[in-house]
C-alpha cells in the first residue's frame, strides 16, 4: 500500500515560489486501478513524479507498506517496487528495444521473453525488438514500448503519466485495450494519470486533482456520471478550481 | 607471440592465433607469419615498407587479416599497405592496431592504407584500435586511408577507437565513381587528456555515386576531440554525414562539416550533434532500478556499441 501524508511542493518558476501541491493526502490500496484526473496544471504530473522520485516533497512523508521512502532516491524506490511510466517516453541513441525491455527486467531477456512484453501492448514484436530506441519511432510506438518496460519491471506498483499524451487515435484505441488487459490481470497496484473516459471507466478509484489539492476521490460510479457530464464544458473546471 | 601480444591481437581481429584464412601478423615492426590462399595473395613490398594484397576477381565472401601489435616502447613506424580488389570480389578485410606500451618511450603506428576497389566489388573494412600499458610513454596511432572505389563497388568501413590511445590523427580521402558507395562507420571514445582527430574528404565523382559517413563519438574527461568531414559532389551524387557527440567532464568536441554541391544534381545533407547525456535519460535508466553511474555506463555503452 501506498500512503502520502501531508504532501506540499514548491517550485521556482523564475518569479518566486509557487506552491504546486498543498496538503495531499491519499492511500492506494494493494492490487488497486487508480486515476488521477484534474485540469492541466494541476499537479499531476508532479504528484507522480514525488511517487517516483523525481521529484523530492517539500514537506510530507510517503510511506510504501509502512517503510517511509520519502528520502529515497529513484535507483531506491525502483529496487523498492515503484514502476514508471514518462509521459514523454525518452529515446536512446543506440540501446534497442531488447536492451531496453532487460534493462526493465533485470536480467539478459531471450528474444522470445522481450518479444512477449511488446506483444502484451500490441507490437509486432519482430519489427521492433532490434531497433534502437530513437527518433524514427513514431510518438505511439515509442508510448508503448514504454508501458512494455513497466510491464517487464513486474512492479508492486506502476505509475502511468498520461500513457494517452501524444498518440494517435488509433494507436490510443488499442492502448486502451492494453490498460484494459493491465486492469484484468492486475499483478500490482496500479495509478493512472489520465484525462480520458476509456481509462476512467476501468478505475476501483478516481481521484480529481485541481490547483494543488485533492477535491475529491471516490469510485468511479460516484465520480463519472459528473465528470462526464460537466467535462465539455466550463463548469467542471470553474467547480474544482474554486 | 608472448601473453601480452595474444591479447592484445584478440581484442583488436578477434583471434588468438593465425587464421586459416589468408593473413598477415605484424608484431614490433616486422612479420611474425604470413600467409595466402589461392584467391588471396600476400606480398611484401621490395622496399620493406608493407605489403600488397591483391585479391582475384570473382573470389566470394572470403576473409583476410592484417593485424599490428607493438608491445615495444621507443617504436616508431610508418607502414603502407596497398589493397588490389578485383572485379566482382566480395571480401572482409579485418585491420586493427593494439599497442602496449609499459616504457617511457613512445610507441606509434602510422599505417597508410590504400585499397583500389575493382568494378562491382564489395569489401568490408573492420578496424579495431586499442591501446593499453602503465608506462608514461605515449600510444600514438595515425590511420590513413586512401580509397577508390571504380564503377558499382561499396566499401563499408567500421572503425573503432575505445581505449588507451593518447594520440590519434585519422585522414580518409575516397574517389568514388558510377553507381559505388562508401559507408563509414567511426566509433570513437578518449578520456584521460587524449586528443583524437578525423578528416574525411569524399569525392562523389560518378554518376548516382554515394557516401554516407556516420561518427559517433564520446569524449570523456580532459580529452580533446576534432572531427572534419568533407563531401564534394561532383555528379549526380547523393551524400550524407552525421557526427553525433556526447561530451562529458571537462573535454572539448569540434565538428566541422563542409559539404559542397558542384552539381545541380548533387543531394548533401550534413548533420552535428554534441551535447551531454541528457538528464532524462540517466532518469528514466534509474527509474528502472540502476544507479547514476549504471546509467552514464550503460548510455554511453549502447552509443558506442
Amino acid at each position: 500500500m501506498l500512503e502520502l501524508r501531508h504532501i506540499y511542493f514548491e517550485a521556482d518558476d523564475g518569479l518566486g515560489k509557487k506552491q504546486i501541491l498543498k496538503d495531499i493526502n491519499l492511500m492506494i490500496e494493494d492490487k488497486s486501478f487508480t486515476v488521477i484526473t484534474g485540469p492541466n496544471g494541476g499537479g499531476k504530473s508532479t504528484l507522480a513524479k514525488l511517487i517516483a522520485g523525481i521529484e523530492k516533497p517539500t514537506s510530507g512523508k510517503i510511506l510504501l507498506d509502512g517503510q517511509d521512502i520519502t528520502n529515497m532516491d529513484i535507483t531506491m524506490r525502483a529496487k523498492a517496487g515503484i514502476g514508471f511510466a514518462f509521459q514523454q517516453p525518452v529515446r536512446f541513441k543506440g540501446l534497442t528495444v531488447h536492451d531496453m525491455i532487460s534493462l526493465a527486467a533485470e536480467k539478459n531477456l531471450s528474444v522470445e521473453e522481450a518479444c512477449g512484453y511488446l506483444s502484451e501492448v500490441g507490437l509486432c514484436a519482430k519489427d521492433y525488438i532490434k531497433r534502437e530506441l530513437n527518433a524514427s519511432l513514431s510518438g505511439g510506438e515509442l508510448k508503448r514500448i514504454e508501458i512494455a518496460m513497466v510491464i517487464a519491471r513486474k512492479s508492486m506498483l506502476s505509475v502511468f503519466d498520461e500513457p494517452e499524451a501524444g498518440i494517435d487515435l488509433w494507436s490510443f484505441h488499442s492502448l486502451i485495450k492494453v490498460f484494459e488487459k493491465i486492469r484484468a490481470l492486475t499483478r500490482g497496484s496500479i495509478i493512472i494519470i489520465s484525462h480520458q473516459e476509456r481509462i476512467l471507466e476501468i478505475a476501483d478509484q478516481i481521484i480529481i486533482l485541481a490547483n494543488g489539492s485533492i477535491k475529491e476521490t471516490g469510485s468511479k460510479e460516484e465520480l463519472l456520471p459528473d465528470l462526464l457530464m460537466n467535462s465539455n464544458t466550463c463548469k467542471f473546471y470553474k467547480e474544482v478550481q474554486s | 607471440m608472448d601473453k601480452i601480444q595474444s591479447q592484445l591481437l584478440e581484442k583488436i581481429a578477434g583471434i588468438k592465433e593465425a587464421p586459416s584464412n589468408a593473413y598477415n601478423i605484424r608484431v614490433n615492426g616486422g612479420s611474425i607469419g604470413s600467409s595466402s590462399t589461392p584467391n588471396i595473395h600476400i606480398s611484401f613490398k621490395e622496399d620493406g615498407t608493407g605489403i600488397d594484397l591483391n585479391i582475384k576477381p570473382n573470389t566470394i565472401n572470403e576473409q583476410v587479416h592484417i593485424p599490428v601489435i607493438i608491445s615495444q616502447s621507443d617504436l616508431v613506424e610508418t607502414v603502407y599497405n596497398d589493397f588490389y580488389i578485383g572485379e566482382n570480389a566480395v571480401v572482409t578485410i579485418i585491420a586493427g592496431c593494439g599497442i602496449h606500451n609499459c616504457g617511457n618511450g613512445l610507441s606509434q603506428h602510422d599505417g597508410i592504407h590504400t585499397f583500389y576497389l575493382g568494378k562491382n566489388s564489395k569489401v568490408t573494412y573492420i578496424e579495431k584500435h586499442y591501446g593499453t600499458g602503465d608506462g608514461n610513454g605515449q600510444r600514438v596511432l595515425n590511420p590513413v586511408t586512401n580509397v577508390f572505389l571504380e564503377d558499382g563497388s561499396y566499401m563499408e568501413m567500421d572503425t573503432v577507437q575505445i581505449e588507451g590511445v593518447d594520440s590519434t590523427k585519422r585522414i580518409t580521402k575516397a574517389e568514388i565513381k558510377d553507381n559505388a558507395k562508401l559507408v563509414i562507420k567511426e566509433k570513437l571514445m578518449t578520456h584521460g587528456n587524449q586528443y583524437a582527430s578525423t578528416e574525411f574528404t569524399v569525392d562523389l565523382n560518378g554518376e548516382k555515386s554515394s557516401t554516407n559517413v556516420i561518427s559517433r563519438s564520446v569524449a570523456k574527461d580532459d580529452s580533446e576531440q576534432i572531427f572534419l568531414s568533407k563531401i564534394n559532389g561532383n555528379s549526380s551524387c547523393m551524400g550524407h554525414s552525421e557526427c553525433d557527440a556526447i561530451i562529458m567532464d571537462h573535454a572539448r568536441v569540434r565538428a566541422i562539416p563542409e559539404i559542397t554541391a558542384n552539381h545541380v544534381d548533387a543531394s548533401l545533407i550534413h548533420e552535428a550533434a554534441i551535447g551531454k547525456i541528457a538528464g532524462e535519460q540517466i532518469i528514466k535508466l534509474m527509474t528502472l532500478g540502476l544507479t547514476e553511474e549504471e546509467a552514464e555506463a550503460q548510455i554511453v555503452n549502447g552509443f558506442l556499441k
